[in-house]
């Protein structure tokens, strides 16, 4: 693999070269193992580790409870019942996955803003930076099929209000809305395609987590000063970083086992605080819940959405200069998807020299405002369409947007960031003082 | 080939080429990839289209309704194609505030009703199933994005979409808020006086 260079697996004795020679996939883990990592890591670097302990979670819990769920509308309630009243252990299993979809992204969105603030995104790394979009997407379509399985209220209901997004499209939309459910409504045919879909779409989403890696073990990790590793030789590349084993290994287990203790007391003491009564309802489709939420993770999104109505003076102009076919109804389904496209964008839009947000004294407000305003969509998206909230769900979209495609492009030109440390050995070093005092003693006398 | 020289210019393989005699491998490559294309799009098309309405869905009974039961200022919903479907009998006030109503203001000037031409306006007459007015029938599915508005709810005292909040009137037509059609009124017709027969 190229990269940072670093001593190669070699293998030894007469059994590993017999190996080797037909199959290199020890070698293979060995440099994916023990990659150079920049030894300034924090403790922001650790949501990766997260993210893929909890897709195989929900891998592995997923596949347990289809050992009991029936995908048909009559059943598919009932056996989920059953899985949480009768299967042995069943309830448990059931609120770890659950609650796994919380886990998974909590982490995402961390780590999506780590990458934004650390400007992980930019040159060399946008191909991993654009995986990891495709990423986010798949899992959003997976979460959202595995909330229809269990045909809740807001299971059916929210079926409904999300594939009636495709059918806002001008002209094609009514038609690739009856194609998606295979009906005219939310039923039999849509249950059973999602339960397909939503079994299927992890394992790719496991195939994308290694292309994932493989971009970013070529491009080398980013770190909090945004400074490449040296490759000018081994010894150089060998002060800036640390094997992957042991040293980051530990730390991020470490970390895990602090975030699933948090994640198991939730799963154990408070597993529907996340979720919503409705959907202990069985599916009625002659009865809307009075008020429909997506779940915590979509409301951000959710409230673009619902942001541009007919009313608003931008939407006016895009539907007159359209000739109409662009509506309030298709506007909001654009900026929904364009409010995640702006974001895969961002290597593109982002003009600065320097890569992170340490070193971008104006940046850093700005960036810390997108945070407020993820968690302002958050919360707006959960509160009833009407005054205030249509106005500050209108006014937090647009920043969404104007931080991506003014503010991001704006900010290299007028910004004039504080100069890096030249290496991430000096950053290191800056950080953990005594051991640079005497850099040519490596044991000091005692 | 191997025993001829290979700077042997009518024989050597690139010279072919700059002739312009490889036809025969040119064809080859295009009538493999056209064949591939044919292939691909015919072991894909039934992928696609088994996603389509099945034949059992599409076999769209159509459903007698009886509406004797339902009294002025109440409203039957019942399930047709997986839809709800309202079917309300109404008062003489919401009839005169439906047509009171001047239909240049409307959001949605056409009446939407499957019975009539496409291009027909969305007057009350229009909308009602009745000629007297009384009875309206309309799919219970918000046209923003298909929720089930609630009864005699919202600004104008028809019903209302909890999802995004979009209002209709006594008359079905939406006064405000995102959805951008008045409630679609399917194919019906009376079998007798107590009797509607949809689709």
């Amino acid at each position: 693999m190229a990269g940072i260079p670093h001593d190669h697996y070699e293998p030894k004795s007469n059994g590993e070269k017999w190996l080797y020679s037909r199959l290199p996939i020890v070698g293979l883990l060995y440099d994916t193992l023990m990659l150079p990592t920049p030894r300034n890591l924090n403790w922001m670097w650790i949501w990766g580790i997260v993210l893929v302990f909890t897709l195989v979670l929900q891998i592995i819990t997923g596949i347990v409870l289809v050992m009991h769920y029936v995908p048909h509308v009559d059943m598919a309630f009932a056996s989920v019942e059953h899985i949480m009243r009768d299967v042995n252990g069943g309830h448990m299993i059931r609120y770890f996955h659950q609650n796994g979809a919380s886990l998974f992204f909590v982490a995402v969105y961390a780590h999506i803003f780590r990458s934004l603030y650390y400007g992980s995104y930019k040159a060399p790394r946008e191909v991993t930076w654009i995986i990891g979009m495709l990423m986010y997407l798949l899992m959003m379509g997976t979460a959202f099929m595995g909330y229809v399985l269990p045909w809740g209220q807001m299971s059916f209901h929210g079926t409904a209000v999300i594939t009636g997004l495709f059918g806002a499209i001008p002209f094609i939309g009514e038609g690739v809305q009856t194609w998606l459910l295979g009906a005219s409504a939310v039923g039999q045919p849509a249950l059973n395609r999602f339960f397909s879909l939503h079994y299927l779409m992890p394992f790719i989403l496991l195939g994308l987590t290694i292309v994932h890696i493989w971009a970013f073990h070529t491009t080398g990790n980013n770190n909090p000063t945004g400074v490449e590793v040296r490759r000018t030789s081994k010894e150089d590349a060998a002060k800036d970083t640390l094997p992957f084993w042991p040293y980051f290994v530990i730390k991020d287990l470490f970390a895990l086992a602090i975030i699933l203790a948090v994640f198991v007391a939730i799963v154990g003491f408070m597993p529907n605080y996340l979720g919503h009564p409705d959907n202990y309802i069985p599916a009625n489709a002659l009865a809307t819940p009075a008020h429909i939420v997506p779940e915590w993770y979509f409301l951000p999104f959710y409230a673009i959405l619902r942001a541009f109505t007919a009313d608003v003076w931008v939407v006016q102009i895009v539907q007159f200069l359209s000739f109409g076919i662009i509506d309030a109804k298709f506007f909001g389904v654009l900026a929904m998807f364009g409010a995640i496209a702006v974001m895969a964008l961002a290597p593109w839009l982002d003009t600065s020299s320097v890569r992170s947000g340490r070193y971008r004294p104006m940046f850093k407000w700005w960036f810390w405002l997108l945070v407020v305003d993820f968690f302002v969509l958050m919360w707006v998206g959960a509160r009833p369409a009407e005054s205030p909230y249509d106005m500050i769900s209108l006014v937090a979209s647009t920043y969404w947007f104007a931080y991506f495609l003014v503010i991001l492009p704006l900010l290299g030109v007028i910004e004039k960031p504080l100069t890096p440390p030249a290496t991430i050995e000096d950053d290191y070093n800056a950080h953990y003082a005594p051991k640079s005092d005497s850099a040519p003693v490596v044991n000091p006398a005692e | 080939m191997g025993r001829l020289p290979a700077n042997e210019p009518e024989m050597h393989p690139v010279s072919q080429v700059e002739e312009h005699q490889g036809t025969r491998r040119d064809f080859l490559y295009y009538a493999t990839a056209g064949a591939g294309v044919v292939v691909t799009g015919a072991a894909v098309w039934p992928l696609v289209n088994q996603m389509n309405p099945s034949a059992d869905v599409l076999a769209l009974a159509s459903i007698r309704v009886d509406i004797s039961a339902v009294d002025p200022g109440t409203q039957l919903t019942v399930l047709w194609q997986g839809k709800p479907v309202f079917i309300r009998a109404r008062t003489e006030e919401e009839i005169a505030e439906a047509n009171a109503v001047d239909l240049s203001t409307l959001p949605d000037g056409l009446s939407q009703n499957a019975n009539l031409d496409p291009a027909a306006d969305a007057s009350d007459a229009n909308r009602a199933l009745s000629e007297d007015g009384v009875w309206l029938v309309q799919m219970g599915v918000c046209t923003h994005l298909g929720c089930v508005p609630l009864g005699e709810q919202g600004d104008f005292g028809g019903w209302f979409c909890p999802c995004h909040g979009s209002h209709y009137d006594t008359a079905g037509r939406i006064r405000r808020g995102p959805a951008p059609r008045n409630l679609d009124i399917p194919v019906a017709s009376f079998v007798d006086d107590t009797t509607i027969q949809l689709g």
